[in-house]
């Protein structure tokens, strides 16, 4: 019998809760995508897109925990969450993750600056897509130079989030 | 980071056919979130019950972390009025002075009008106000310029009802839930408010930028009438604003088009004010039984509009 006193000491050898192996990642995402609660009335499109970017961190830093469709439910619970159109981040993200699928197989090595790198091109795209969707349903066309700002910091932003979920990660599968 | 190799199953057969279905799921997936933006194109409200269910669960929070950094939005503005007190103070007394004769002779107007009114035997009694709320989030992340109310159908918020500032106009309901409603702001690209110069009724028509900004057309052909400093106010055209209500200072004046920075900044307002819809408020003197079924169709043309 294991010291009770040492319960919460990581061992080797044990495992973590099913609950914590799965649902971190999952909670993250959301939470990141919640980020819109926050009591700002923006004047332009200013936050960056924290559920996306926790989805592309998880998604680069643990390639085998998750399968394309994750992106379905997560992205409609994003659209909840952010003024985008209903099926706007659902269609937006689970394309990114069958593409990052396709680019990881044609990837020999994949360090650091190759997943920025795929971040990035993530990021704009999804940020354009969502652009176009919104004018698409009623809002009509708004300026370039409207988003350019918000892909830029997000971008710049991708690799504080991927340090973030690293930590979290950490702390999730030690037992 | 190398290559993980559970994407590639080998010659597992379950294994293989398991990757098929994950990518037939997500592909089928993606296509289904592309037809629900399709549908949105021609119902853009469509879908408001799912996020509906958002927005009351996320509300009382949302309220909660308003009240607590409320003024956050105001403090560069704080800083700079230090900077320039001095100054600031001797201008503001001369612009009270002059205010101050502006309101005696707008009451005596007032005044007026109440007497011609009644020589016309218009009833004008100004109960238009459904309740004031508060702003408590938007879609920040977003290019469409959408606020939450803390306030919705229970409380008798109807979308397409007006919703202003003290200021001036903040926007319109576009659709509610039972605690909260979508407010489509005054600079959303959708929005298309009615408006007059305050001075002379020039009217025209102001569109949002998505930028904080709007954009001001003159209905009339010719030479754009407007100059830097005009203010534009709604003209109460189209019956949902009543008229009357500020909009926006003209900043630049570019060709046809006039550029215009909203009189009310949905980010410092304290509270908003929920309107009736203004062609209501000319017609409800036929009695509250026929109340409902024109509260119903003013809702729906709203919703309809955008």
């Amino acid at each position: 019998m294991i010291d009770r006193r040492m319960q919460h000491v990581p061992r080797l050898g044990r495992t973590p809760s099913r609950f914590r192996l799965v649902g971190t990642p999952i909670i993250t995402v959301m939470l990141g995508s919640m980020a819109t609660m926050a009591p700002i009335i923006a004047q332009s499109p200013v936050l960056p897109p924290f559920g996306l970017l926790a989805l592309l961190a998880w998604r680069l830093l643990r390639p085998e925990m998750w399968r394309a469709w994750i992106a379905l439910p997560l992205g409609l619970f994003d659209d909840m969450a952010s003024g985008q159109p209903i099926g706007s981040a659902v269609f937006l993200w689970t394309i990114v993750l069958i593409a990052i699928d396709f680019v990881e197989q044609r990837l020999i090595w994949r360090d650091y600056w190759h997943d920025w790198l795929i971040a990035g091109l993530a990021i704009i795209f999804c940020t354009l897509g969502g652009m176009a969707f919104a004018g698409m349903t009623g809002g009509g066309m708004v300026r370039l130079m409207l988003v350019l700002p918000q892909i830029c910091w997000s971008i710049l932003l991708f690799p504080f989030v991927a340090r973030q979920c690293a930590w979290i990660d950490r702390w999730r599968v030690m037992a | 980071m190398a290559r993980p190799p559970s994407r590639r199953p080998g010659y597992n057969r379950k294994a293989q056919y398991g990757l098929f279905a994950s990518y037939v799921v997500a592909v089928s997936g993606a296509a289904l979130g592309l037809l629900m933006v399709l549908v949105a194109m021609f119902d853009p409200t469509g879908f408001s019950a799912i996020r509906a269910v958002a927005s009351e669960v996320t509300a009382p929070l949302s309220t909660a972390l308003n009240s607590m950094v409320s003024g956050i939005g105001t403090i560069d503005e704080r800083i700079a009025a230090y900077w320039r007190a001095g100054s600031q103070n001797i201008t503001l007394r001369r612009q009270v002075e002059a205010d101050r004769n502006a309101i005696i002779e707008a009451k005596a107007v007032k005044q007026e009008n109440l007497r011609l009114k009644k020589l016309l035997r218009l009833v004008d009694t100004d109960d238009s106000q459904v309740l004031a709320a508060r702003l408590i989030s938007s879609s920040s992340g977003s290019t469409r310029r959408f606020a939450r109310l803390n306030a919705g159908r229970m409380q008798g918020v109807r979308p397409g009802m007006p919703v202003r500032a003290p200021e001036g106009l903040i926007g319109r309901v576009l659709f509610t839930s039972p605690n909260t409603a979508e407010v489509l702001l005054l600079t959303d690209t959708s929005n298309i408010v009615p408006v007059r110069r305050a001075q002379d009724n020039v009217p025209a028509i102001s569109t949002g930028l998505g930028d904080g900004s709007v954009e001001v057309r003159a209905l009339s052909a010719g030479r754009n009438p407007f100059h830097p400093g005009d203010v534009v106010v709604t003209s109460g055209i189209g019956g949902i604003y009543q008229p009357n209500i500020p909009v926006a200072v003209i900043v630049r004046v570019e060709g046809e088009i006039s550029y215009g920075i909203p009189l009310a900044n949905a980010a410092r307002v304290e509270a908003v004010v929920v309107e009736r819809p203004f062609e209501q408020v000319v017609t409800r003197q036929e009695g509250a039984a026929e109340r409902q079924p024109a509260d119903d169709a003013a809702g729906n043309e709203a919703a309809a509009a955008p």
